[in-house]
C-alpha cells in the first residue's frame, strides 16, 4: 500500500480509565482532516468498542498493553489498527454475530462488533486463539 | 470525572427520574449501574425514567447498561422509559432494536444542551 500522509502510534495499559483517552486521542488526530461531527462520532465509538473488548475480554484475567495505530492517506481514508495480546477469539465469525456475547453478567449486549461494522466502512478481525486479537478498521471521510 | 458527578436522581410521585451526565462507556457504567440499582430496589418506584438528554457519547456498554436497568425495573414491576436520547445515542439504540423492547420518549430534532 502507498505511504500514509500521517500516522500515530499509541500504547496503553488495559485500564478502563484509558477507554475515554483512546477515543479522544484518535479523534484529535483525525481532526486534522476536518471530518464531519458524524464521522468523528462514528470513529470514536468504533475505537471505544475495540479498546473495551481488549480490556473486558482479551485481558480479563491480566493487565496487558493495547496497541492503537492510526494513519490517513491523501484520499482521506483513515485506517485504525487495534491490537491486544489477550486470550484471543476461538471463532471470529461467531463472535461477530450481532447479539453474540460470552459475557455472563447480563450487562453486555453483544453489539460491539455490529457497532464497528456499522460505523466504519471496513472491518477486519483476526485472532489466533490464545494470542490476542488484531482489528483493522477503515473509513473514507467525505 | 468521578462516577458520582455523572448521575442525578429525583424520586417523586412513584417516579424515579435518573439523569446521566457525561460519557456512558464500560468505565463509567459500573458506577452508574450500582447507583441506579440501589435506588430502584430501595425506592421501588412504579416508573423509572432514564434521561439521556445530555449524554453525548454512548457505546455498546451503554446498551448493556440500559438493557440491564430495564430488566431491574421489570423485576420490581416498574415501567421503564428512555427520555430524549440525542441523535448519536439514538443511532446506537436503533442498531440494537431497543425501541422494539422499551419506550423511548422525546424527539431528538431539538438542539441538545
Ligand atoms: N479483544 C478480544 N479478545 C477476546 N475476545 C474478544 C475480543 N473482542 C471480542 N471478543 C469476543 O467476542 C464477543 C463479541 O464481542 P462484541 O463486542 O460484539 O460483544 P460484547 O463485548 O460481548 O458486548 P458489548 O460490546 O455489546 O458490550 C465477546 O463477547 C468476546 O467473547
Ligand atoms: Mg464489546
Amino acid at each position: 500500500m502507498k505511504k500514509s500522509d500521517n500516522h500515530m502510534k499509541l500504547y496503553l495499559p488495559s485500564l478502563s480509565v484509558n477507554e475515554g483517552l483512546a477515543r479522544q486521542a484518535v479523534a484529535s488526530f483525525i481532526a486534522q482532516l476536518n471530518p464531519t461531527i458524524e464521522e468523528i462520532s462514528d470513529i470514536k465509538c468504533a475505537v471505544s468498542e475495540a479498546v473495551t473488548n481488549s480490556i473486558v475480554h482479551g485481558y480479563k484475567f491480566k493487565e496487558g498493553i493495547i496497541y492503537i495505530g492510526v494513519k490517513y492517506y491523501s484520499d482521506r481514508t483513515v485506517v485504525i489498527e487495534i491490537k491486544d495480546n489477550g486470550c484471543g477469539i476461538q471463532d471470529v465469525k461467531l463472535a461477530m454475530t450481532p447479539l453474540y456475547t460470552t459475557d455472563t453478567t447480563g450487562e453486555r449486549s453483544g453489539m460491539g462488533f455490529a457497532v464497528m461494522q456499522t460505523f466504519m466502512d471496513k472491518l477486519d478481525v483476526r485472532s489466533i486463539n490464545g494470542q490476542g486479537v488484531r482489528i483493522v478498521m477503515t473509513k473514507k471521510l467525505s | 470525572m468521578t462516577e458520582c458527578e455523572s448521575i442525578e436522581m429525583v424520586y417523586e410521585k412513584h417516579v424515579l427520574k435518573i439523569k446521566i451526565r457525561g460519557d456512558i462507556d464500560h468505565h463509567s457504567a459500573k458506577g452508574i449501574r450500582e447507583k441506579i440499582d440501589s435506588n430502584i430496589f430501595s425506592k421501588r418506584p412504579a416508573m423509572v425514567v432514564l434521561d439521556l438528554s445530555v449524554v453525548e457519547f454512548m457505546d455498546s456498554s451503554g446498551l448493556g447498561l440500559i438493557m440491564g436497568r430495564y430488566a431491574t425495573s421489570k423485576e420490581i414491576g416498574a415501567n421503564f422509559l428512555i427520555y430524549k436520547p440525542c441523535k448519536r445515542v439514538k443511532k446506537i439504540l436503533e442498531l440494537a432494536g431497543v425501541e422494539r423492547i422499551m419506550e423511548i420518549k422525546g424527539d431528538d430534532d431539538n438542539e441538545e444542551k
